[in-house]
């Protein structure tokens, strides 16, 4: 509800750019290395909480513990859930339509967000096994996964 | 608690899309007014102000310094937070702890967010993981239509009782003064608003408001002298998740997740067996129709499976047994930084008999919030009438 005022709202436009570097870190540089270099995808392992973590991650979330191997997981997932994406807005990395999908690959605990390509809308559903389609040209980004497609 | 710690006056702006009437210190200040009338004090007695916002939604960081003079803290002890969705509810967490601390008596909470004037979706971005989620961001509809997708899968809900939750937020928003949607929707109408990502229609999620809202807490002793009707702070809680651990978007989860963990050890603090009896009202912060369903089995509210059921029986309607959301929720004004503190300042208006039009027809003499964050965490908070509740 705007108030009845007695002058004119007065705007002044903003702009900002801002760039920033994240270094990937212990666990993010040898996942993306290996992504990059050997299209196999890895995963941080705890034993004590018999879990495989992606993200791989140098600490344990449940336990604290200190992380230090690395297993290879995937690269065959399931799909836990999805969307069908109808409405197009400046964040998103592609143009509606496209399917977002959570996709737990073989041997991980965690799901992974990614695009499920190569498929009709209505053949999705939860429980659908996946492939990833690598891209020919990998920058060590988790877009070197350029989607992932049905079995 | 240390010391017993009591809400003894709040306020909040009208909630809306545009405010280009104020800039964003006049505007918390309607707040700050609001809730020193309501407390009947002036700023000089305030001992401390914490002021909460989502970081640089309204593109300027540092709220705390350069709204000094609208949030009234100048010369004052001051702390600035910023934990996401959930800042205003911790803004009233953090504010609580320093008076039941003994440190403080009198301490001013204020939670705004004037969103129309930041760059939402680079933020959002900037929110993401940089490594794992940044180049896949798809802001919030994407996360809650991968929850409400594993919803329907799951449990067998259909797009019906998402609607009716949207049906119910707005029209209890109607009788909410302050709100923002404030929309005589159907049904159909619901069912027919546009597509975003399946299952999330547009009249599925929260708009993007403008407002603020703010809280006086204030010691026992304090209290007692100064207020008509404290309302009592009795229990806090609040957990984490991230975003990677199977969370919401897995409707059958077993592990213990935030919102399951914080509700239990709410629930054993205060020894509930039955929350759906022991509370007399709810005000849960759900940025979407299917967070609201998963709210109500997460709460304890019905089983696990069962939260449509309780929506398709008009249970928590504002005149039914375990009324959800009587101002309109998240769903019907979502100032993020306010968002999480008027669930607090609605459940204390309950508990007063003040809430006006959507006060719910039954005596209330406790009540239980929620706020949530992204993406996996909460800050809950029960409310009494008195300290024998
Ligand atoms: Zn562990």
């Amino acid at each position: 509800m705007e108030n009845k005022t007695e002058y004119k709202p007065f705007e002044v436009d903003q702009h900002l750019t801002a760039h920033g570097n994240y270094w990937a870190g212990k666990a993010g540089s040898r996942f993306f290395t290996s992504l990059r270099d050997k299209k196999k995808l890895l995963g941080s392992p705890c034993k004590a909480c018999n879990k495989v973590f992606w993200p791989p991650r140098s600490v344990c979330t449940f336990c604290f513990g200190e992380l230090k191997d690395m297993v290879e997981i995937g690269p065959l997932g399931t799909v836990e859930t999805f969307t069908l994406v109808t409405y197009s807005e400046p964040i998103q990395p592609r143009t509606a339509p496209f399917i977002y999908a959570v996709i737990r690959l073989d041997g991980a605990d965690t799901g992974m967000a990614h695009f499920l390509d190569e498929v009709e809308i209505g053949k999705v559903h939860i429980g659908m096994r996946v492939q990833p389609v690598f891209a020919k040209d990998r920058k060590g980004n988790i877009l070197d996964i350029q989607y992932f497609k049905p079995l | 608690m240390k010391r017993n710690v009591a809400i003894i006056g709040g306020g909040q702006t009208y909630h809306a899309a545009r405010r280009h009437d104020v800039d964003q210190a006049e505007m918390v200040n309607e707040a700050v007014r609001a809730a020193l009338k309501d407390a009947r004090m002036t700023i000089d007695e305030i001992d401390l102000v914490i002021l909460g916002n989502m970081e640089f939604f309204e593109g300027v960081h540092l709220t705390d310094c350069w709204l000094v003079h609208g949030s009234g803290a100048y010369g004052k002890q001051g702390v600035k937070i910023t934990t996401g969705g959930t800042v205003g509810a911790t803004a009233v967490c953090a504010g609580a702890h320093h008076v039941a601390s003994g440190l403080f008596d009198k301490v001013l909470c204020i939670g705004f967010e004037k969103q129309e004037e930041g760059d939402t979706g680079a933020i959002l971005s900037g929110v993401a993981n940089p490594l794992w989620g940044r180049s896949m961001a798809g802001a919030a509809v994407g996360y809650f239509a991968m929850m409400g997708s594993s919803y329907i899968a799951n449990w067998g809900a259909t797009e019906e009782h998402s609607a009716m939750v949207a049906v119910k937020a707005r029209q209890n928003a109607r009788k909410n003064k302050y709100a923002h949607l404030k929309l005589d929707i159907t049904i159909e109408d619901a069912l027919n608003s546009r597509m975003l990502a399946w299952p999330i229609r547009m009249l599925d999620m929260c708009p993007a408001s403008n407002g603020a809202c703010a809280m006086i807490l204030a010691d026992e002793k304090t209290a007692k002298a100064r207020s008509k009707k404290p309302v009592w702070i009795r229990a806090m809680e609040t957990a984490h998740n991230e975003q990677f651990e199977l969370d919401w978007r897995d409707v059958k989860t077993e592990r213990l997740i935030f919102s399951k963990a914080a509700a239990g050890r709410l629930y054993r603090k205060l020894g509930v067996d039955d929350p759906a009896k022991y509370f007399d009202v709810f005000e849960i912060y759900e940025p979407a129709t299917w967070a609201e369903l998963i709210w109500y089995e997460d709460l304890g509210l019905c089983g696990p499976g069962e939260g449509f059921r309780l929506i398709e029986q008009g249970k928590t309607n504002i005149d039914g047994p375990i009324p959800v959301n009587p101002s309109g929720g998240v769903l019907s004004t979502n100032c993020i930084g306010a968002s999480a503190m008027l669930r607090v300042w609605e459940a204390a208006l309950q508990i007063r008999g003040d809430a006006g039009e959507h006060q719910v027809p039954k005596d209330v003499r406790r009540a239980m919030t929620t706020a949530y964050g992204g993406t996996n965490w909460t800050v809950m908070t029960a409310l009494s009438k008195t300290l024998e509740d």
